[in-house]
């Protein structure tokens, strides 16, 4: 079984749940830019919650099965074409060898994820397959490639046309309200900049990718100027440079940075803000407590582990 | 005072799954020291839930998984971790040696440093190879150790453009810091030497040659030939 590349997305890795353990030798974590709908086609084709799919980012990509598999794809900003037969999104489908699959940009979002039950089979390195290639592991996918899937289980194919509830599918929009935990530097910030934060609205800068989106906005003033002593930096930090202009880091971010850190973006959020597109729609920030974030991920991971998952569907197969 | 500038060492949770502790506002030996120490005692004391830590210049920050340890867990673990007499409990660092080709081709940036300070090149080298360094962070790419304990004389600003590509194992000196490239990469550093030691490979363990708290120190490579 082989996802075969007939066309690739600007931005198309392999990318599993991520590598730990590394990162005080500066190597980052990486994994999905989307945690939730990377987790969420997982689940629908029985996956394992971190098993490595396809991520897809900001244009179209096609591919030709090689042998039968259980598929699905979940996202914002494609639509899924099967042979020219559109199918949803947040759907497990069955695909037949010969099976051509198109995942088209389309509406608001960037980045979609392709789960095949079993799991892509692509080279691990360092204990992951999430392709890191500024440092030379893997790369991004490209024309001709393939990629080969593990067989799945026999009763895999029993999970065919299952769609997961809309009400554990991120509500993505393009005017997103951000939940943010206050960060760990307000003191280097003049103290009218949070409220500024708070009441203003950002839009993603084209110049943003897996390693950070970069914010257009209202500008964030600092005292004792914008540089600390570098340390340790997280997942949806949001560090501000001497402009006063947000970055937001992203799973392919540096693991040490030295500019002051105004908040983090709750783990829940982070998939609303990571799909939001380059130029268009805008972000808005309103505060959260610690415990408040964690429950808020917890929560969304409960949904998507019930057992009681999914609602019965008209859809009949391909 | 703000909360900003309250008593060290400081905790602060960074987001949902990090906590900070520092141990200075500024980069000093002490607490460097302090961060090495720690490093050690979270190494050998494991909690059930904690993912990783970043060691950095003057800080730690520790990475948990919420579902697993709770914040105050974290927290109380770490406390416990810290000593107040961290001579009692600094093991002998690693030492480790790195080999350096100075200067030609290897090092296209030593006449323009020797010449900033108005030393030879010869000066220079021996300088550099004279210091014994410490690896205070690692960070900028895989690999990349941040090394203190350059000769204040040897303090040279970055290049005014940036190279757009400095070759893997390019050694160089920043300000008053001095790194080795451990793969291609755009730069500014100023390059006075290269190594052929391998400093990361993602295909053999270890991966890394250098880890945060070793010891660095340069051997210039027998060849080398400097006015």
């Amino acid at each position: 079984m082989t996802l075969h590349i007939h066309q690739a997305a600007l931005m198309m890795t392999v990318q599993d749940a991520g590598r730990t353990g590394y990162q005080r030798f500066g190597m980052p974590e990486s994994g999905p830019m989307d945690g939730w709908a990377f987790r969420a086609a997982n689940r629908l084709v029985g996956n394992a919650p971190g098993a490595a799919c396809v991520e897809v980012g900001f244009s179209n990509a096609e591919f030709a099965l090689e042998g039968n598999a259980l598929l699905a794809v979940c996202g914002a900003g494609y639509r899924l074409w099967v042979n020219r037969r559109a199918i949803p999104l947040w759907m497990s489908f069955l695909g037949k060898n010969g099976d051509v699959i198109r995942l088209e940009k389309s509406g608001g979002g960037n980045w979609a994820y392709l789960a095949a039950a079993g799991g892509v089979q692509s080279e691990v390195w360092m204990g992951s397959r999430s392709a890191y290639p500024a440092a030379g592991l893997g790369r991004r996918l490209a024309e001709g490639d393939r990629l080969p899937l593990q067989p799945p289980s026999s009763d895999a194919f029993l999970l065919a046309g299952r769609s997961l509830p809309a009400r554990l599918r991120p509500p993505y929009t393009s005017r997103p309200l951000i939940r943010v935990v206050p960060g760990p530097h307000a003191g280097r910030f003049q103290p009218v900049s949070w409220e500024t934060f708070l009441a203003g609205s950002y839009a993603v800068s084209p110049q943003s990718d897996r390693m950070g989106y970069r914010l257009n906005g209202p500008s964030l003033a600092h005292q004792r100027g914008a540089d600390l002593v570098s340390q340790g930096m997280v997942l949806g930090e949001i560090q501000v440079p001497g402009d006063g202009q947000p970055i937001v880091m992203m799973p392919d971010h540096p693991t040490t940075g030295g500019y002051a850190c105004i908040a983090v973006v709750a783990r829940a959020d982070l998939p609303l803000l990571t799909q939001v597109e380059p130029g268009r729609g805008a972000l808005r920030f309103t505060p959260l407590s610690v415990a408040d974030a964690q429950a808020a991920w917890q929560q969304a991971l409960v949904g998507l582990d019930s057992k009681a998952l999914f609602q019965e569907d008209t859809w009949t197969g391909i | 005072m703000t909360a900003d500038e309250a008593k060290f060492p400081r905790f602060a949770p960074v987001g949902e799954r990090a906590v900070l502790i520092t141990f200075d506002e500024v980069l000093s030996e002490a607490a460097s020291q302090q961060v090495r120490t720690l490093d050690w005692r979270l190494q050998h004391t494991p909690l059930a839930g904690v993912v990783e830590w970043i060691p950095a210049f003057n800080s730690l920050m520790v990475l948990y998984d919420p579902a697993q340890a709770a914040l105050t867990t974290v927290i109380s673990w770490i406390e416990a971790c810290l000593v107040t007499d961290v001579q009692a409990v600094e093991r002998s660092p690693r030492l480790v040696e790195i080999s350096v080709q100075y200067g030609g081709d290897d090092g296209p940036d030593l006449p323009a440093v020797a010449a900033y300070h108005g030393l030879t090149q010869t000066e220079v080298v021996e300088r550099h190879t004279r210091g014994l360094y410490r690896v205070g962070m690692m960070g900028f790419m895989p690999g990349f150790a941040y090394l203190l304990g350059l000769d204040p004389d040897l303090t040279t600003p970055r290049l005014a453009t940036p190279r757009t590509h400095v070759p893997a194992g390019s050694v160089g000196i920043a300000g008053n810091q001095t790194g080795i490239y451990p793969l291609a990469s755009p730069g500014g550093w100023q390059l006075i030497g290269r190594t052929s030691q391998v400093l990361f490979d993602p295909l053999h363990e270890p991966y890394f040659t250098l880890a945060p708290g070793d010891e660095v120190r340069f051997i210039p490579a027998q060849d080398s030939d400097l006015p």
